[in-house]
């Protein structure tokens, strides 16, 4: 074993995962092909809202290479209802969650019963033979005349209202009382944005093998959340967790898309067991969007007040959340992991936040990238930039005038967190100093002066948010039903190389690598001599997964501590090999020696020792192996300033992002090519929320935006090159001083677009656009029309032919 | 319909039910399981492999259509243990992350730089419009595919995916025969 000299955390490390997915020797779920295998296709409700009358399943059930055809009625004694883990409040209205329509559908999309065939195309055939009957019932989409309560998605439950849940700063004692402030304020502001609905549209479509052999269910399924599969599977099926195995093998991104435990992974399960045979259902891209969750969905109504001078003094936030059709895993929830980030980081005096969960006859929504921060910071983010507005100031000063203060950390909000630190003056300084603010300002003024038709604008979006979900205290006290601590493994293998396990699930984001690091320089072992596994049950029983940029601030930790219990027991070995006492053992770069002499056993020799165990200290266990659960303190708050320049083509509405600058501190570093990747791809996101992403449902409630060709997703001409650099304030509530990064870009982004394209024409009397900003919405808005939701936006933006084909 | 296609250097005479999509026979049949399927719409371009050298979205295309011709896909690109130029400049530009789009996307970028062999930014983002990635926000991938024709001296690609000015409208497939 050689030691490594220079430190791996910080290092721009190529990935280990890259030799697998460039050469195409992947382990996706869809390329499992197991003797005897069976295929599922789902037959899908065209209707949003029905009572199923007849389903007739004889002609498709006589078909080449059918085996069964199940309607809901077939599985309804087994199949229970899926779990929903977040009840928000003790009074929140849930209705049952079967994974197969029984008598009633409730959006477009759901399952309504399933083929099982000797091979997908005679499964897909089959469906197409499946005559149901349904009696459509009125269909309830719009959020404001779903709380009316005039026609119902759920009869049963009396209302369209499932909850609401209430955050008051004068209650918590975390502040004073809104309402005082607002009624004494120079200044008051109320302004209603609109979060669109979007779709995760992770590019793996999701896939599930079950195979039911040899006494156990092994469930492959491309999931972020092997660890709550496992358990919830068999909460909702009754069979035994120990009985079942779920893996994840690689997973295609997921963005909160695949934290879910789907209908289709319980049928699969289900079939599986009643076939006694292994069975896979992979959907296409269009059941994906018409089936798996959705994201955001929320009308916001805010209102700031403050005084003359600028200083904010009280922030209300009102919201409806678009729980869709059903409320899944942890639906309920999304808008409240939001409710402590709209106060950002201004120090408002009272904060009060009121989110009201409506159901709708949509697809459900649930978690996608920044799941309820994306939307408190648009919310904050655009406020702040209405009131410099409102009082003629520049809008950078502004928020610099009612940030915390780099000397003011810990600093306890006023919606009850406590930011243990960062430097807003430090990320600011050093992206106004890469975006050149001063010469665009000027450049504005030029543009407009001369009336040019393309006009420019600048958006600020400074930002924070919270990572590493998180402290098991929190979370109970929020009714979540998990905890959010994290766990971790080393096995020291004799010839020394290592073994990490780890309860965290990636999908992308690297941790076989950034795992390696962080054990390589722990333990003084070469970067290549580490394997990580992960995403399966039967090596790594437990987990709490990948989401909520948590796996290094939690997961990296717990590893950490693992690593420390590694080394504390092969000291106390090594003073005995050495002859010595503990405490005059130092370890440097993977050798234990005795102080002041040259005596040196290095850790190979230790674990060799350990492992053959042939002369131990008395009561020492072979081996040298160590687990470690790491239950946080504190959340971590990444933050940082983004700044953006857009050009408003005013004849044409079209919006070209000509300089994007994202200055971020997620904390101590471990892999920067790895950082950087995320932010690209979480500005990516964001922007694509700004200026073209949007689920759009017709008025029957069918989802219009339901293939690549519709919903837009961006593609490269559709996107800028970006600027991105870091500033660093380590987090101190874990040993590597890492915040998270999964989700930053896409929280900041979204209001610094949407800034810029404002302050491009709000000198020609435009006050607000809703997104996506499509190039119709932009031009409607200049002619002095309102470009409100029931303008589609999609379409004629040029980035995708919507002849679909090929480029 | 009986065909035969030539796959990574192996030639397969099959069987294959005409309405049987091209990715499919390579992934379900030939266990090509490293070109995969991400929309069925041909917008993402996950499935893109070469036929007779240049890039097709291998869901658009019928595996009869591909029958007395040459395919390439990922899993073909090295040669003799030796990775593809534009494989190396993915791995070494951080330009994946969940992989899905990365074997479709090392197909075109191929493809981009057969023809281009020192594209600007701009032409790069054309030339990968219809290959959809949810990772990477796209700047990475920029970066390796210039990186690429750096490392690929130009003229040095193999011949058949090269193609003069008039084959460049014909870049869809025809049927097979």
């Amino acid at each position: 074993m050689t030691a490594t000299a220079e430190p791996e955390v910080g290092k721009a490390r190529l990935r280990k995962e890259d030799a697998r997915l460039i050469t195409g020797q992947t382990r996706w779920t869809d390329n499992l092909q197991l003797t005897g295998m069976l295929h599922m296709a789902v037959l899908r409700s065209p209707v949003a809202h029905a009572r199923i009358t007849n389903i007739d399943c004889a002609r498709a059930t006589a078909m080449p290479g059918v085996a069964i055809v199940l309607t809901g009625e077939d599985l309804a004694a087994e199949q229970g209802s899926l779990p929903c883990a977040w009840p928000i409040t003790e009074d929140m209205k849930a209705p049952p969650a079967p994974a197969l329509a029984v008598d009633q559908v409730n959006f477009a999309g759901e399952a309504v019963a399933l083929v099982i065939a000797d091979n997908a195309y005679h499964a897909a055939d089959a469906l197409a033979a499946i005559d149901v009957d349904y009696e459509e019932l009125p269909v309830v989409l719009d959020l404001q005349e779903a709380l009316l309560d005039n026609d119902l998605v759920h009869p049963d439950l009396g209302t369209n209202k499932s909850a609401t849940w209430v955050y008051d700063s004068a209650d918590a004692g975390s502040g004073t009382n809104v309402e005082d402030e607002i009624a004494s304020a120079e200044v008051v502001l109320e302004r209603t944005f609109r979060q669109q609905r979007l779709i995760p549209s992770f590019m793996e479509p999701r896939s599930v093998v079950v195979d039911p052999s040899a006494g156990m269910f092994t469930v492959w399924s491309a999931t972020q959340i092997p660890h709550i599969l496992r358990w919830m599977l068999s909460a909702v099926s009754g069979i035994a967790e120990h009985k079942i195995r779920v893996i994840a093998p690689d997973v295609g991104g997921g963005f909160g898309g695949k934290l879910q435990v789907t209908p289709e992974e319980l049928l699969c399960l289900l079939v599986a067991r009643r076939m006694g045979r292994p069975v896979k259902w992979t959907e296409s891209r269009t059941e994906s969007m018409l089936s798996a969750h959705h994201g955001r969905d929320q009308l916001q109504k805010i209102t700031l007040s403050a005084r003359r001078d600028g200083t904010v003094t009280g922030l209300k936030v009102e919201l409806l959340a678009d729980m869709g059709a059903y409320l899944r895993l942890v639906t309920p929830g999304i808008p409240i992991l939001g409710a402590f980030m709209f106060n950002a980081i201004y120090k408002f005096a009272a904060y009060r936040f009121v989110c009201t969960n409506v159901f709708t006859n949509k697809v459900p929504t649930d978690a996608y990238r920044g799941a309820g921060r994306p939307e408190a910071t648009f919310a904050i983010e655009r406020m702040m930039d209405e009131l410099a507005a409102e009082l003629g100031r520049d809008p950078m000063e502004l928020r610099q005038q009612n940030w915390i203060k780099h000397d003011e950390f810990p600093f306890n909000t006023v919606a009850g967190l406590t930011y243990d630190s960062g430097n807003y003056e430090a990320a600011t300084a050093r992206a106004m100093e890469l975006f050149d603010y001063e010469a665009l300002r000027e450049e504005q003024a030029r543009r407009r002066s001369s009336g040019d038709p393309v006009q420019i604008g600048i958006g600020i979006s400074t930002y924070t948010e919270m990572c590493g979900l998180a402290p098991s205290r929190v979370l109970g006290a929020l009714r979540y039903a998990a905890g959010g601590w994290e766990t971790a493994s080393i096995r020291m293998l004799p010839t020394g190389k290592v073994e990490v396990i780890t309860g965290t699930s990636p999908h992308g984001q690297g941790h076989e690598t950034v795992w390696s690091q962080i054990v390589a320089d722990r333990l003084g072992v070469p970067f290549d001599d580490v394997e990580v596994l992960h995403g399966d049950t039967a090596s790594s029983h437990k987990g709490m997964d990948s989401y909520g940029s948590r796996s290094l601030a939690v997961g990296g930790t717990a590893l950490v501590h693992a690593a420390d219990k590694v080394l504390a027991k092969a000291r106390r070995l090594a003073a005995h090999m050495m002859e010595c006492d503990e405490a005059d053992v130092e370890f440097a770069t993977g050798s234990f020696s005795v102080r002041g002499t040259g005596t040196v056993r290095t850790l190979g020799d230790v674990v060799l020792a350990a492992h053959v165990a042939h002369d131990l200290p008395e009561g020492m266990e072979p081996g040298m192996d160590a687990d470690a659960t790491f239950d946080p303190d504190n959340f971590s708050f990444p933050h940082g300033t983004h700044l953006c320049a857009t050009e408003v083509d005013t004849q044409t509405g079209m919006v070209k992002i000509r300089l994007y600058v994202a200055v971020d501190d997620v904390g101590t570093v471990v892999n920067p090519l790895i950082v950087d990747g995320q932010v690209h791809g979480g500005l990516a996101q964001g922007i694509a929320q700004a200026l073209y992403e949007e689920a759009i449902h017709d008025e029957m409630g069918t989802l219009t935006t339901a293939t690549l060709a519709d919903y837009l997703v961006p593609c490269a001409a559709d996107l800028p090159a970006f600027i991105t650099t870091r500033t660093t304030t380590p987090a101190t509530s874990n040993p590597l001083g890492v915040k998270g990064v999964g989700e930053a870009g896409t929280i900041a982004s979204t209001p610094a677009v949407v800034n810029s394209v404002l302050d491009a024409v709000r000198h020609m009397g435009v006050r607000d656009i809703e997104m996506p900003l499509s190039p119709e919405r932009v031009w409607t808005a200049l002619q002095g029309g309102v470009a409100d939701a029931s303008t589609p936006a999609a379409g004629g933006l040029g980035s995708i032919d919507s002849q679909g084909g090929q480029s | 319909m009986h065909i035969s296609v030539n796959v990574d250097g192996v030639t397969y005479a099959d069987e294959a039910e005409p309405r049987l999509l091209l990715v499919h026979y390579l992934r379900e049949r030939l266990g090509k399981t490293g070109t995969v399927v991400g929309c069925d719409t041909g917008n993402c371009g996950a499935c893109t492999v070469h036929l007779d050298g240049h890039s097709v979205k291998s869901c658009q295309m019928f595996a009869v259509q591909a029958n007395g011709h040459e395919v390439t896909t990922i899993e073909g690109l090295a040669r003799d243990g030796k990775l593809h130029p534009v494989q190396e400049a993915f791995r070494n530009n951080h330009a994946l992350q969940c992989g899905f789009c990365t074997p479709g996307m090392i197909m075109q970028a191929i493809d981009l730089l057969a023809d281009e062999s020192d594209p600007d930014d701009e032409t790069v983002r054309k030339g990968l419009e219809g290959n959809l990635c949810r990772c990477t926000g796209y700047q990475n991938i920029v970066r390796a595919v210039q990186d690429a024709a750096q490392r690929m001296k130009p003229g040095a690609g193999p011949k058949i995916e090269q193609h003069s000015d008039e084959h460049v409208g014909s870049k869809q497939p025809v049927g097979g025969e």
